[in-house]
């Protein structure tokens, strides 16, 4: 089922294209993976595609277009999973779970036991459990990271859009955070991430999406897309793609 | 949350609840015309409806007392304490900049002179409350739009800056006004006034701002949710589903219209608006549906208790906003030590 079309999509900011003429789609079930060097428009279309930025083209979410829902009808059919920054508040970790829930209860309500039953659900789900009532400012970025994600299940919104994800987390964390998205992924759940891995891209998702300087510079299945050829135009590094015996892909500089 | 610590808040709230009757009762006790405890206590009785040994001449005085003369300088400290620590902890959470308070941002400074320029022009005082409030609000945008200029810098420092600077814009105006204010009349009331001092509270005004100041607060209150989600960034809270243009535009409103009317009740009160809202998250975390509804109470009980004491140490009216600065200034900077992060 195609959830996300979007069509001509540019966008400029300070008189400077950061996006030019991009098409997106998105179906049921993807992972897709959005590559591409640092500045080339990956947040920027995340944030098109969210509603958060206005942009010239057609935007639609289940078909119809992106402008005819409120903030609150967004939120419930997609969350964001931003990269862990520093709140100068010292919110604690359910504090900031439970703000998911925030598109669910109207302006006159508050928090329903239910609502927070959910937010202590998802937190046993992502493993963070134990730390609830943790200051959110002072765990570790792997744990803020999970606890982002904690929300954006807890906003009970089938896409996730994710930025940088693994970012940084340490070598075994990236890998748990990996595996758990394939995770939801069965459970019905659809992505949109960014990276800078192409071995995490061949792991953990079947679309790839590249750009370069604001145009699509390739995209599709991930097998057939991101090829060592289509690296070297994106970085211009020298690669090998290899495959393993159990059908995964792994990316290896050849420098 | 742990089960403690929320109990902790409920505590805290009915603690700071009794604290708060115990301080207005105490205060409706206080003043220059002596009331001893059996006196107030009949009163209190009688005036419930029992029957007690008073004396109609002695009840008719006490009540006239108490209720026309006490009653609304207490009734305005409790709405200015609340009005002020509530906004200063909304624009906090809302600018994701805990330096922020009604005063930093230049409200009370753009209120008070909407409200000189009123008084010196004669406006009546309907007109003199809309000039308050429109100045009010034309500072903070002031100070917005300069910090907007250097937005891409994203640093906590420059709104500072920004209200600074549009706080002294209108100090300088007020100046204006001041000197062209009749020096034997209109100068001498415009100056007391703007120090600060709940003396110019009287009954008809505490009650015609009463209704509107309370709306305020509550109308804070109900978006104080919206303000955690706001407090993460815009772009985190849109995504969250908050429409942030308008709850942005409705709690500046409010707040500034709140702060702009504690301003005809008592000139300029500093300080409350910046350092309650701190000491409420130290002690009660973070989450804004908590945060508010404390420092309205904190504020409330800071600033009647700031009153009664000055009223029993100094036998003189001494403005209220001269000893919350004195008083507010070491508590800041003990605040500010553990307050840390970010900038």
């Amino acid at each position: 089922m195609l959830l996300i079309d979007a069509k001509n999509i540019s966008f400029s900011y300070h008189n400077n294209q950061v996006l030019d003429n991009i098409d997106f789609q998105l179906y049921q079930g993807d992972v897709l993976s959005l590559v591409g060097q640092n500045g080339c428009g990956k947040t920027t279309l995340l944030k098109i595609l969210m509603g958060i930025y206005k942009s010239k083209g057609s935007v639609k979410i289940f078909s119809k277009e992106i402008q005819s829902y409120s903030h609150k009808e967004l939120a419930k059919l997609i969350s964001y999973v931003p990269q862990t920054h520093q709140i100068p508040f010292d919110y604690t970790v359910f504090d900031v779970v439970l703000m998911g829930r925030l598109a669910h209860i109207g302006l006159f309500s508050n928090y329903s036991l239910q609502d927070k039953e959910i937010a202590i659900k998802c937190l046993e789900k992502v493993g963070i459990s134990h730390l609830k009532d943790s200051i959110y400012s002072k765990i570790s970025g792997g744990e803020r990271q999970l606890a982002f994600i904690a929300r954006a299940l807890v906003q009970e919104s089938k896409i996730i859009f994710m930025d940088e994800p693994v970012t940084g987390l340490d070598y075994g964390n990236q890998l748990k955070l990996l595996k758990f998205l394939k995770e939801l992924c069965l459970e019905g759940y659809t992505f949109v991430k960014t990276t800078h891995y192409p071995d995490h891209a061949l792991y953990a998702s079947n679309k790839v999406m590249m750009l370069q300087n604001g145009k699509i510079l390739d995209v599709g299945d991930i097998n057939t897309k991101l090829t060592k050829e289509n690296i070297k135009k994106l970085y211009d590094v020298d690669v090998e793609i290899i495959s393993k015996q159990n059908g995964y892909k792994y990316c290896i500089p050849t420098l | 949350m742990k089960l403690w610590v929320k109990r902790m808040t409920k505590i805290g709230f009915i603690i700071l609840t009794i604290v708060l009757l115990f301080i207005i009762n105490g205060s409706l006790f206080i003043g220059n015309y002596e009331i001893n405890f059996t006196e107030y206590s009949m009163f209190i009785q009688k005036l419930i409806g029992f029957d007690s040994n008073i004396t109609i001449e002695k009840y008719e005085m006490l009540k006239s007392v108490i209720f026309d003369i006490r009653l609304p300088r207490v009734v305005a400290a409790v709405l200015i304490g609340a009005s002020l620590a509530i906004s200063g902890a909304a624009f906090q959470a809302m600018f994701v900049n805990p330096l922020v308070s009604p005063g930093i941002l230049g409200v009370l400074s753009g209120a008070s002179f909407g409200a000189a320029l009123g008084m010196v022009l004669g406006w009546n005082w309907f007109l003199i409350n809309i000039s308050t409030f429109s100045f009010g609000m034309i500072a903070v945008l002031f100070a917005l739009s300069i910090s907007l200029i250097y937005s891409r810098a994203k640093n906590m420092i420059i709104l500072v800056l920004g209200g600074i600077i549009s706080s002294s814009l209108f100090s300088a105006l007020l100046s204006i006004v001041k000197y062209s204010a009749d020096p034997y009349d209109s100068l001498p009331a415009i100056t007391y006034w703007l120090m600060g001092s709940l003396s110019f509270s009287t009954s008809n005004i505490v009650w015609n701002l009463t209704l509107p100041m309370m709306i305020g607060i509550l109308i804070l209150l109900f978006f104080s949710k919206y303000l955690n989600a706001l407090s993460l960034g815009d772009e985190e809270a849109k995504a969250l589903g908050v429409d942030t243009v308008k709850v942005k535009f409705i709690v500046i409103v409010v707040a500034t219209f709140i702060s702009a009317l504690s301003v005809i009740l008592a000139g300029i009160i500093g300080w409350i608006g910046l350092i309650i809202p701190h000491i409420a998250r130290l002690l009660f975390g973070a989450d804004n549906k908590i945060i508010l509804p404390i420092s309205g109470l904190l504020g409330a009980i800071f600033l009647l208790a700031v009153d009664n004491t000055s009223r029993i140490v100094f036998s003189f009216e001494i403005p209220i906003g001269i000893v919350t600065a004195i008083i507010g200034i070491p508590i800041f900077i003990i605040v500010l030590k553990n307050a840390k992060r970010g900038f």
